[in-house]
């Protein structure tokens, strides 16, 4: 259960090995009393966060994930016997921008494992926590979705569509128990990200991780990471397209 | 289905909630799903043991209430509140031994809490006055039990937070009054160990007494108190007041809607604490107060839970073995320090205990703090929660909201012999609440 003060006891982590999901896996494992069902492809990476997570506290299971199967992800989610009280959904790719509106398959990986498998495994979840009576699930959407420009905007347009149906799932879900928390960070500096120059204000997982947990306690339904990114984001928005397109972006 | 907390507003989930009179209660249980049934109460429980996230909650019926027997007894329906309990009982010159801060608790919410008042030095908690209660359990079989007819699951119950059955019934003890006050004395302590000392030399002769504390006081003046004591005041006493067992009235004054923000404020609590503490007299006996006013001051104001704003608040509520003074000192040390807004913390030295597996009081000290709920408050209440285990004491369950189930068995010692009895009553834990996934009960 969430208990008053906001900290789950089960979390589930989809894309176990995104460094945003260890961090947040981290602050909440600190209490010593949370178990943490990693859900990643078997592999070096995933035996590493479960020891990360396991010397932070937490009791670790680990399951195998495969975000493209998205016809195994029903039995995953059923396959957990403990309650959920709160899953990440926080696998994702940024693949080569070029090549991914150029390369018809490099496209449809991207548009599979950023839109389709969070439906799959959102749809899946939200079926679980209804019956549940409770439960959180948190979607890392990215400020990418908020208004999609050409510099990686099959990425891009992914995060919208999965951005949109999380919040539109949160609505779907009022009065049922179960919530969801949108976020949605600006430039994170992860592995994903690794080699990239930095946007203004980017932030580290460990910031993210923060949030996420504090949005939780809140109660909130939507957060931007750092929360200045909103007032940027709504600005940009209305900037008229043959401006938008000269800016450096 | 509706969506249920506690009275501290904190970890809401969402149930399916049933209304059956007691004849009913046995084929609701047996229809109860695969994520259970737990009877709830009026919700005065701070935290989760009255909800049951995916599953039934079994709301109460006001029932009717006997007549007080010769041996003034009273057989009561568990749905009744104690309010409506001492609106039948005070004309009719009688009272109810034990009574929480709040009078808007269910008898069957008072037993599964085994609740305790300012009287529990002498009379023991809400479990000792019961001769029996009628038990559904999960089978729908209804049992009548009592400390002298199935001991074991009666003490499994009294204390056992709607975990072995719902309760429909009970016979009560009653006490005689002569009216509905009480005579208050208050006493204004300058510190901690005044208060204590207070307490440990005088509370053995009076039956009611409790300290008010501010936990915000520092230095030379931490735990400062405001001591109050009472008796029920004699018909003598009260000369010529009309109407002398005029039963309490429903609260006056209402807190209509949950404000934005937390209206609890530091300096909002520190302004209040010290007004409270400088407007108690040094020290004025005879005072004469309803038994409203003397036990439920905070039934005055309905709702007034919502004024911690949306995201509401605990009550950290312990109690540490009498020689374990020096652990009681240390804690409110630490709370002082904290500096969190707290404008309701009370201090009570119990009496020994019952045989309740789970029940909370045991002789010693109890203090239970009120403080809005924040994530921040995690490491410091599980730092309490560590000297409260060392010190050989114990969290109130009906309070709590946040601990970790790796304590409970600490601090519960008779944990295995109520997962024992709950293993022959229930085997496929049809009752089940929010509390009892938490702690993994």
């Amino acid at each position: 259960m969430l208990n008053a003060l906001g900290q789950p006891q089960t979390l589930l982590l989809l894309g176990g090995t995104s460094d945003i999901a260890l961090a947040t896996a981290r602050v909440w494992a600190r209490s010593g009393d949370l178990h943490v069902v990693l859900a990643a492809r078997p592999g070096p990476r995933r035996d590493a966060a479960a020891a990360e997570l396991t010397a932070a506290g937490a009791s670790v299971a680990a399951v195998d994930l495969e975000a493209e199967a998205t016809d195994t992800h029903s039995a995953l989610i059923a396959g957990i016997e403990r309650d959920i009280d709160v899953a990440l959904v926080a696998f994702g790719v940024l693949g080569d921008e070029e090549r991914a509106w150029q390369d018809h398959a490099a496209a449809v990986h991207l548009a599979t494992v950023n839109y389709t498998a969070p439906v799959s495994l959102g749809v899946c979840l939200a079926d679980r926590m209804k019956r549940q009576g409770h439960g959180v699930v948190v979607a890392l959407s990215s400020v990418a979705g908020e208004r999609v420009r050409r510099s990686n905007f099959v990425y891009g347009s992914s995060k919208a569509g999965m951005d949109g149906f999380y919040l539109g799932l949160g609505e779907a879900l009022r009065g049922t128990g179960a919530r969801v928390l949108v976020v949605r960070p600006g430039f994170v500096r992860t592995k994903m990200t690794e080699g990239r120059d930095p946007a203004p204000l980017s932030v580290d997982a460990d910031d993210v991780a923060a949030a996420i947990v504090k949005g939780i306690a809140n109660g909130d339904d939507l957060i931007w990471v750092p929360a200045a990114m909103r007032g940027v984001m709504s600005g940009l928005r209305h900037v008229p397209r043959a401006l938008f397109r000269k800016l450096p972006l | 289905m509706s969506e249920l907390t506690g009275w501290g507003r904190t970890a809401a989930t969402v149930g399916c909630p049933v209304s059956a009179t007691a004849a009913e209660v046995p084929a609701v249980v047996r229809a109860a799903g695969e994520r259970g049934l737990i009877a709830r109460g009026l919700g005065r429980s701070y935290g989760d043991p009255a909800q049951n996230a995916g599953g039934d909650v079994l709301l109460p019926l006001p029932t009717e209430i006997g007549a007080v027997a010769a041996d003034g007894t009273v057989r009561v329906g568990a749905g009744t509140s104690l309010h409506d309990l001492m609106v039948a009982l005070l004309p009719r010159g009688r009272f109810v031994p034990v009574t929480p801060g709040t009078r808007y608790v269910t008898v069957g919410g008072a037993l599964a809490c085994d609740v305790h008042g300012k009287s529990h030095h002498v009379t023991g908690s809400f479990g000792d006055q019961v001769v029996d209660l009628d038990l559904v359990l999960a089978s729908g079989e209804t049992r009548t039990v009592g400390p002298a007819r199935e001991p074991e699951l009666f003490w499994a119950t009294v204390g056992g937070l709607g975990l072995t059955g719902v309760i429909t019934a009970a016979t009560l003890r009653t006490i005689p009054v002569e009216t509905a006050y009480a005579e208050v004395s208050t006493q204004r302590l300058p510190d901690l160990d005044a208060v204590m000392g207070e307490m440990r030399e005088g509370d053995a002769d009076v039956t009611y007494s409790v300290a008010w504390i501010d936990t915000l006081a520092r230095g030379a003046a931490m735990g400062r108190s405001v001591l109050s004591r009472g008796e029920h005041a004699t018909r003598e006493l009260l000369g010529d007041v009309p109407d002398v067992l005029a039963p309490p009235r429903p609260p006056r004054l209402t807190v209509p809607l949950t404000p934005p923000v937390n209206l609890v404020s530091l300096p909002a609590v520190r302004a209040f604490n010290e007004a409270w503490f400088r407007k108690a007299p040094r020290h004025r006996t005879g005072e004469i107060q309803s038994l409203a006013t003397f036990f439920h001051p905070l039934d005055g104001i309905a709702g007034w839970n919502r004024a911690y704003g949306p995201h509401g608040f605990v009550q950290y509520q312990f109690v540490v073995p009498d020689h374990e003074d020096a652990t009681l000192v240390r804690i409110l040390e630490r709370i002082s320090a904290a500096r969190l807004p707290c404008f309701l913390a009370v201090l009570k030295r119990f009496g020994p205990g019952n045989d309740g597996l789970l029940s909370f009081p045991m002789a010693g000290w109890t203090l239970a703090y009120d403080v809005p709920a924040h994530p921040s408050l995690a490491p410091l209440l599980e730092e309490l929660d560590r000297q409260v285990v060392a010190a050989g004491g114990r969290v109130y369950l009906a309070k709590d909201s946040r601990l970790h189930p790796a304590l409970l068995p600490q601090m519960y010692p008779r944990l295995d012999e109520f997962r024992a009895v709950r293993e022959e009553v229930d085997p496929h834990r049809v009752l089940r609440s929010d509390l009892a996934r938490r702690l993994e009960i």
